[in-house]
């Protein structure tokens, strides 16, 4: 039975439960709904959550823990002798998976019977043969062991399958009859409701502190992986990046220093437009714009945030690389060799930053009390030695804080380096010359087919890993800065 | 019609600092200052007394211009310093605020150190011509803001970092720093302590040997302990202008007695 069955049969006998359950208390309660402890919606809600919470519990915890089942199951299956020599039996289940995965799609697209699919004796060139007419992804050609446990993979899938949807509406069942005989006039509704809700809103946000943890966890533990077989001195110190290929020529040198330098460089150019342009903005709109003017132009200067950054990418690539190469390449200055080159990216970077300093710099100028401006005001200082004097240093901090976080993002654009700074990785000081940042690197090192245990492919999760630290520690140390401020006026 | 009452004053008296004449004020379409004379001698210390809203702060503000900085407000009218009409358009409400200094209700020291608050004027009006010079005016109104024995060794310590009251002291030195001819003060004691409150007092009497200054309060007993000329306010109306004696005692209109014994307010 399809999994979105399930949840609509489900939510149907959770529906009823509802329906019922109100019906119940009200009767409990002899027609009256004022002789019940809670409102009778109380008692239909209870119903519900006693259906739903229990069913849908089980069915999440079912679909996570069946796969790694089934996949010890299996794997346990494959002759030792079915692993050629270089690989290894978590490669073999890859590959078992990808082909019971193969089958399940073939057979859906008709180009494959059930039964051939499921039979043992079936002829595995054929089976092949199929599976790549129906466009399955098949990368080598598949053993008979291998086809073997793909089908019992299948087999036990679907047993599982069909014992968990068994399981799963009995459990609905079950708690729709608890749910329905708890209700009387007595019974209180309304806490276990309330207690109830509670609980689904802190599964929510633990779901969202789970990812986390779980992103930062398969980066801490990729990274150990890459450590083991590439030393962490060489990476954090190295001052080259070359890579082998596929990781079959042996001796990458995979260092993060000019990719770290070039980061830093082209989010310095971006700072330094964005910086200067996003605060004078700012100061403009909540200074000395009329309110007219700031209801019109702040949400126009935030439509430049919205714009996705490959737009910008190709900006960069189309319009100001050629642009800048005319004025300081071969026919003007000569400083100059590509459109790519640490200035485009840079200046288009600061583009996409303006906002960013000067939405945030604007609220936290807008939230300078107006009895500091009186104050400076009232001593006869004109409007620009108020801002320059009173309301900026108050501002200064949340200022600070505003960079930084625009400076976090500078550091983790990808977009736009990728397609405005080119693909060198150097170690110079000529800023318009290509080079490349952490982020353009983790792409270009997970794109193509890569080998995904090699060193050349795990380099991308340490890359990572040193960049969400930075970013991190900016980000921190941002808001830090920003709550400091704001406990100064609340 | 006219509400204010004329009250046989003293002929003694001093020249007329700043003389309103008909002025009115409004908040977009909210008349918040109906046809207001006042005549505001030097060297006297003028009280506003009212109840909330009536349009004391209103008024005061409209005597340095700081109702400028509000989009919605308007003021008809004229009020005349030393002679001049401060809304001409020649006057530039910067020079004039120098002139005419302001403390307002809240304490809104700058985030800046007590020495940096207190120098900012002198500072901006280039008053001082060296550094030991603006030292000078610094410490004479802090002693005059009667909180130089508290911050003396803390000159460098935020200004935001005081108590209420301190801060307060600290803005009232910081506006006399400049040297104003004409001292408004919106209830400048409403954040202080009695005992501060009595040297603000003291101070503001100080003042008056000085300069024109012109108080709103919410205390008639600060009123009658402060100042010598009283001007009652009731819903935007001027009531009742005169000596703070015959005010207190024996005032001449109904609306002054209830508001003074405790009827209105
Ligand atoms: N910035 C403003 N915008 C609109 N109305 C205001 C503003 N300031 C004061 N008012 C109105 O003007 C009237 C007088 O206020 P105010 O001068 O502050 O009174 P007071 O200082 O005597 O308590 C009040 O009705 C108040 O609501
Ligand atoms: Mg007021």
């Amino acid at each position: 039975m399809p999994i979105l069955w399930l949840i609509l049969i489900v939510s149907a006998v959770a529906a009823v439960g509802y329906v019922l359950g109100r019906a119940r208390a009200l009767q409990s309660a002899g027609g009256d709904s004022r002789n019940l402890h809670s409102l009778p919606s109380f008692y239909g809600a209870n119903v519900t959550l006693k259906i739903l919470v229990p069913a849908f519990g089980l069915l999440i915890a079912w679909l996570l823990v069946q796969p790694f089942f089934v996949n010890s199951q299996v794997s346990g299956m494959i002759p030792e002798s079915a692993i050629k020599e270089g690989s290894s039996r978590s490669l073999v289940m890859a590959e078992v998976r990808r082909t019971a995965f193969g089958l399940d799609n073939a057979v859906a697209q008709g180009n494959l019977t059930e039964s051939a699919a499921s039979d043992a004796q079936v002829d595995v060139i054929d089976v092949t043969q199929r599976l790549k007419d129906a466009g399955q992804v098949v990368t080598s050609e598949i053993t008979q062991p291998v086809l073997r446990a793909a089908q019992s993979y299948r087999a036990m899938s679907a047993t599982g399958y069909a014992i968990m949807s068994v399981a799963v509406l009995a459990v609905a069942v079950i708690g729709a009859v608890i749910g329905w005989l708890q209700t009387n006039a007595e019974y209180r509704a309304r806490n276990v409701v309330e207690q109830g809700v509670r609980v689904l809103l802190l599964a929510a946000a633990s779901i969202a502190i789970l990812t986390t943890v779980g992103i930062v966890l398969s980066l801490v533990f990729n990274t150990w992986e890459f450590f083991k077989l590439y030393p962490a001195s060489d990476f954090f110190f190295g001052m080259t990046w070359a890579p082998s290929f596929s990781g079959r020529g042996g001796s990458s040198e995979l260092g993060i220093l000019p990719l770290l330098w070039g980061t830093l460089y082209i989010s310095i150019v971006a700072l330094l437009v964005a910086v200067p342009i996003g605060l004078f903005a700012a100061i403009y709109l909540s200074e000395y714009a009329s309110p007219r003017l700031r209801s019109v132009a702040k949400p126009l200067l935030e439509v430049l945030a919205g714009i996705p950054t490959i737009v910008y990418g190709l900006f960069a690539l189309l319009t100001v690389g050629p642009l800048l190469l005319d004025i300081f390449g071969d026919s003007g200055l000569g400083w100059m060799k590509a459109g790519t080159a640490v200035m485009t990216a840079g200046l288009v970077m600061g583009i996409m930053l303006i906002p960013f300093v000067s939405s945030l710099s604007d609220d936290i100028i807008n939230a300078v009390p107006q009895a500091m401006r009186d104050g400076s005001y009232g001593l006869g200082a004109t409007q620009s030695e108020t801002i320059r004097q009173v309301v900026l240093p108050a501002a200064l901090p949340g200022i600070v804080g505003a960079i930084l976080l625009a400076a976090s993002r500078a550091i983790g654009e990808t977009m736009i380096v990728v397609l405005g700074a080119g693909a060198a990785a150097r170690l110079s000081l000529n800023p318009f010359e290509a080079m490349t940042t952490v982020t353009a690197k983790i792409v270009s090192q997970l794109t193509g087919d890569a080998d995904f245990a090699s060193p050349e492919a795990l380099v991308a999760f340490a890359l990572g890993m040193t960049l969400f630290i930075l970013t991190l520690g900016l980000n921190v140390f941002a808001l830090y800065i920003v709550r400091k401020y704001r406990e100064q006026y609340e | 019609m006219n509400d204010m009452t004329r009250v046989e004053r003293a002929v003694d008296s001093k020249d007329i600092k700043i003389n309103a004449k008909k002025v009115q004020v409004y908040y977009g379409a909210t008349h918040a200052i109906k046809d207001v004379d006042v005549e505001i001698e030097d060297k006297t210390v003028t009280a506003f007394i009212g109840p909330s809203g009536c349009g004391k702060s209103t008024f005061l503000r409209c005597l340095n211009r700081m109702n400028d900085t509000i989009d919605i407000c308007r003021v008809e009218g004229d009020i005349l310093l030393d002679g001049e009409d401060i809304y001409d358009k020649r006057v530039d409400p910067v020079q004039l605020r120098a002139k005419v200094g302001m403390v307002f209700q809240k304490p809104n020291p700058f985030p800046k150190s007590i020495y940096d608050n207190v120098a900012y004027g002198p500072r901006i009006h280039g008053l001082a011509r060296n550094k030991s010079e603006l030292d000078e005016i610094v410490e004479k109104s802090l002693r005059r803001g009667a909180i130089w024995d508290e911050v003396k060794d803390r000159l460098d310590a935020p200004g935001t970092g005081l108590s209420g009251g301190q801060q307060q002291r600290l803005c009232i030195a910081r506006a006399v720093a400049t040297e104003p001819e004409v001292l408004l003060m919106d209830e400048p004691c409403s954040a202080l302590d009695p005992i501060a409150t009595a040297q603000v007092e003291e101070l503001i009497d100080e003042l008056r040997s000085r300069y024109s200054v012109v108080i709103v309060t919410h205390s008639m007993q600060q009123a009658a302990r402060v100042s010598q000329k009283t001007a009652f306010f009731h819903l935007g109306n001027l009531v009742e202008f005169g000596e703070t004696g015959q005010i207190f005692t024996n005032p001449v209109d109904p609306r002054t007695e209830s508001y003074i014994t405790g009827r209105i307010g």
